[in-house]
């Protein structure tokens, strides 16, 4: 523990000392207690732990803590506007059912969004299901999944985030 | 209660909400001040003798704690793992039971089998001293390849069990099999096997346990799917912790399907060493860990043969089957290839007469138990495969075929010749409801449009039945189960009126939290937001059975209704007595008490607080307080039942399939939350699909290495390998529990693999390919192809 290193987290600063090998997502759920983020694999394959670096959606597995030095980090804890106000792709999963056991949740909705965001809030089903690649589900069979970014996407684009 | 809200509505799931925001709960998030945290060395190798383990350089590494190895445990007298269902041979004898130490004392048995625990104050000390442990190995020839595991000169896996055989076990009369058989027209044959899968819930495993000094207690929290389970065979049998010093806690839980059911090695040593230790232990498994220690699901090598008569009526069936138990008998294996497999192999047929052998053989593999279907869509692949293939032999139109032999639905309640009796359903219905929407009619078209772009398209059926809702107790019993299956409820109401469902089952995923509360809804007129589901603490909630298979509602949801009885009646006495009336005119609607035939009436929530501040209130017979329990145990088995058609192209070129439209009708009786069972329809497809086209655990056949041990080398199903389904439902209420339910949680599953197998061997019979097995990669497919190509050109 012999690093220093210091982010933004969800709008506020956040601090620690970590190892060199500590991943940020290590730095995330241990040093700051935030666990909304979840670890669902060792090969970065799962995209349970997708959070957002400087707006790009990032496997939070694959970059150390000390990668992450002076970034602004989103994560699914920094999402809702207020405990009422859901952000549209949160409110998207719900109404569409797109979850069940809530385990890869954080990281498919963060996934979504900025999916959403890199096609302009324009998507068809075959893109949803492609740009999906890196996110694995076993609860949903992904089909509410896809309705619920399909549907997040017109309402993001209203909502102006 | 409004229709919004109440049975049969769509109702947004309540837990959503701490899903999507981050502040689920699962046992890697629990904060434990002091937590200790624990790696477990597992064995390189598949059959191997401990010849020494040198722990002394490790236990100096920095931040070690403690180390343990399995002599620990033989010294401190620890029960070993146990296997809870007894199966009797065809000879009455009962199953071979070899010893399941915890951890390994002087032999491992597969890849993955736990050798020490070392605990230190991080995870990566404790990883990095794991390392420095010395172990000697002297590796043994491994017994892997299933078809050859109970063959003369296999590789001995335990010696209480001689030839690797656990037990040769049987069901029908083999020699009025053989004389149909005798007698028929036309008989196909079907040489399969069943892929061996890896359950893969996205949450891996995890425990952590905190001893308490003062008291005694032992808190294990557990990634379970049944935690008073999980208490009672760690207490009863293996820790020797009383029952009521030991709380198991499932908190939120990221998955089951069958795999989180058992009793584990890991949770077992985390609860033990505990109090060794003195501080909170966490451990969680890493995702290769899981692939080799997660009991795997399936691995059966099968021979089937049906007998048709002429007009293409089912005379017989006969099935031989070897079933992988893996290196130990994990906790329900034994049930699943027989009670579980067998008994469902008349499918939705009135084949008169079926026999089948199945033979349990051991092999130096990680255990197998029970995953989503557990021997149920075993049994649908081998009926569904072989009347298609029987369809296709004798040019008899698929659905015609099944049609011809359905049981009518007006013979039900049906006995089968495999000891089930079906309760209720009508399967012509679902199987015209399935052609219909996948334009059936329309296939042959399709199929010559593909033509024309190079494209071998494929149609396929499956109609399968399971029977689930897993009880009754009796019959548990009879058939060598060691434990009840009843589930329990606990409905306890505060005195302002809110109320907590208490229930023995335990939601991985399923929404009980929102179905369970629509049910008290509607019957009781609480409103939603005063209804709260607890479940998943054996020191909260009533002892319970858990979930598995497709239990949850049809006895859960049962028991829950069972004590909604008991608080109408208890509330019709206080009632009577606030309204001054007769106890026997008093009737209970939407939430009101009311007096027959007058305009006096006195809400739920009044009666409520009259019970907890029993001022003016009807002692003499009646106790305060609002609080009731009740255990449901039905009279039988639900069963649903549904057809699916799978419709795919296969490009010939590069062996892909894709699959383009997919149908599924189901039977599940009434249904609750039509959102939610049709989550689980989608869950339970592509974990089908998933195993028909892209799964398989694969294992070195000399070395007994784990080839397919992460997620680059075991394919999941991803979004792109799926169109969106279309799914309707038939209803035929289940006529034995109270909300004439049926269960939805494994039909999915149990259904598909037989679809798009079907669909598959349809896209390929042009050219020429007969068979092929699961998963259907594109490799496996084009490699296919091409013998079939080279086939014709000889």
């Amino acid at each position: 523990m012999s690093i220093s290193v210091a982010m933004t987290v969800n709008g506020k600063p956040a601090s620690g000392k970590v190892e060199a090998r500590t991943l940020l997502v290590q730095f995330l759920r241990e040093n700051l207690g935030m666990t909304g983020t979840h670890v669902g694999c060792d090969t970065s394959q799962c995209g349970a732990c997708v959070v957002h670096v400087d707006g790009k959606s990032v496997k939070s597995c694959t970059i150390l803590a000390v990668q992450a030095e002076g970034a602004k980090v989103v994560t699914i804890e920094g999402l809702a506007a207020s405990a009422d106000k859901l952000h549209p792709m949160q409110e998207a999963f719900r109404e569409n059912h797109a979850l069940q056991c809530g385990f890869c949740t954080p990281g498919m909705v963060m996934s979504a969004i900025d999916m959403v965001k890199r096609h302009n809030y324009q998507l068809d089903e075959a893109t949803v299901r492609r740009e999906l690649e890196g996110n694995l589900c076993r609860c949903t069979g992904y089909h509410n999944i896809v309705k619920a970014i399909l549907a997040a996407a017109p309402a993001m684009k209203s909502a102006g985030v | 209660m409004t229709a919004a809200t109440g049975i049969g509505a769509r109702v947004l799931r309540t837990e959503d909400k701490r899903f999507l925001t981050g502040t689920g709960r699962y046992v890697d998030d629990l904060p434990l001040a002091r937590a200790t945290y624990a790696y477990f060395l597992r064995s390189p190798h598949a059959h191997a003798k401990i010849k020494s383990l040198d722990i002394s350089a490790a236990a100096k590494m920095p931040g070690v704690v403690n180390i343990f190895t399995g002599k620990d445990l033989v010294d401190a007298k620890v029960g070993g793992l146990i296997c809870g269902w007894v199966v009797k041979d065809k000879h009455g004898e009962p199953h071979k039971a070899p010893a399941h130490p915890v951890m390994a004392v002087d032999t491992v048995r597969y890849v993955g089998d736990t050798v020490a625990m070392v605990v230190a104050n991080t995870y990566d000390e404790a990883k990095d001293a794991a390392e420095a442990i010395k172990v000697d190995y002297d590796v043994k020839p491994a017994n892997i390849d299933l078809a050859k595991a109970l063959d003369k000169g296999a590789a001995q896996v335990h010696p209480e069990a001689p030839g690797n055989l656990i037990y040769d076990w049987e069901i029908g009369v083999k020699a009025d099999v053989e004389a149909a058989f005798a007698k028929a027209a036309h008989v196909t044959k079907l040489d399969l096997i069943n892929n061996r899968l890896i359950p893969n819930a996205m949450e891996p495993r995890a425990a952590a346990a905190e001893y308490d000094k003062g008291t005694g207690n032992y808190t294990l929290w557990s990634t379970s799917q049944n935690p008073h389970v999980l208490r009672l065979i760690l207490s009863a049998f293996v820790l020797g912790i009383p029952e009521h010093k030991l709380r198991v806690i499932a908190p939120d839980v990221g998955g089951g399907f069958g795999s989180k059911i058992f009793c584990y090695a890991d949770e077992t040593m985390v609860c033990w060493a505990a109090s060794r230790v003195g501080r909170p232990i966490k451990w969680t498994a890493e995702r290769s860990e899981s692939f080799q220690t997660d009991c795997h699901g399936r691995d059966h090598v099968t021979h089937a043969e049906l007998a048709l008569d002429k007009d293409g009526k089912f005379l017989a069936l006969k099935v031989e089957t070897i079933a992988n138990m893996g290196a130990y008998l994990s906790t329900f294996s034994t049930a699943v290839p027989t009670y579980l497999y067998a008994t469902l192999l008349a499918g939705q047929y009135t084949t008169p007469l079926i026999y089948a052998n199945v033979k349990a053989a051991l092999t130096h593999t990680a255990p197998v138990d029970a995953y989503r279907g557990a021997g149920r869509p075993e049994a649908t692949f081998v009926i569904e495969s072989i009347v298609s293939k029987a369809a296709a032999e004798m040019k008899i139109d698929a659905a015609e075929l099944r049609r011809k032999n359905f049981i009518p639905s007006t013979a039900f309640p049906y006995q089968t010749p495999v000891a089930l009796q079906y309760d209720s359903g009508n399967y012509p219905p679902i199987i015209d409801e399935a052609m219909k929407i996948a334009d059936y009619k329309g296939f042959e078209a399709r199929r010559a449009e593909a033509k024309s772009r190079g494209k071998l398209r494929g149609i396929g059926f499956s109609s399968y039945i399971e029977a689930c809702g897993l009880a009754p107790s009796q019959v548990i019993g009879q058939l060598g189960g060691g434990v009840g299956q009843w589930e329990s409820a606990q409905l306890k109401f505060n005195p302002t009126g809110n109320v907590q469902i208490l229930t023995g089952a335990h939601s991985h995923g399923q929404g009980h939290e929102t179905t369970f509360a629509q049910l008290i809804h509607d019957k009781l007129g609480v409103p939603m937001d005063q209804i709260e589901v607890v479940h998943g603490d054996t020191a909260t909630t009533p002892f319970g059975m858990g979930s598995y298979g497709s239990r949850s509602l049809a006895v859960g949801g049962s028991a829950i209704m069972k004590a909604a009885d008991k608080i109408i009646a208890k509330g019709k006495k206080v009632a009577a007595h606030l309204m001054e009336a007769s106890v026997a005119d008093v009737e209970f609607e939407n939430g009101m008490f009311k007096v027959a035939g007058t305009d006096k009436s006195v809400p739920l929530a009044q009666v409520v607080f009259a019970a907890y501040v029993p001022h003016n209130y009807p002692h003499a017979d009646t106790e305060p307080g609002m609080d009731e329990n009740a255990f449901y145990d039905p009279a039988n088995f639900v069963y649903p039942a549904g057809t699916q058609i799978c419709e795919l192209e296969i490009d010939p070129e590069t062996g892909t399939t894709e699959i383009v439209a997919f149908t599924a009708i189901d039977d599940f009786g009434n249904i609750i939350n039509p959102m939610i069972v049709e989550g689980q329809v989608h869950g339970g497809i592509v974990q089908g699909v998933g195993q028909a086209l892209m799964e398989g655990a694969v294992y070195d056949k000399n070395t007994g290495q784990l080839i397919s041990g992460s997620f680059m080398d075991y394919t999941m199903p991803r979004a792109d390998n799926f169109p969106s389904f279309k799914l309707g439902y038939k209803v035929t209420p289940c006529p034995h529990n109270p909300l004439g339910v049926k269960g939805c949680g494994e039909a999915g599953a149990i259904a598909s693999p037989a679809a798009v197998m079907n669909a598959v061997h349809n896209a390929l019979a042009p050219v020429g390919v007969k068979h092929v097995e699961m998963p259907a990669t594109p490799l496996n497919v084009w490699q296919s192809i091409q013998g079939a190509q080279r086939q014709a050109a000889e």
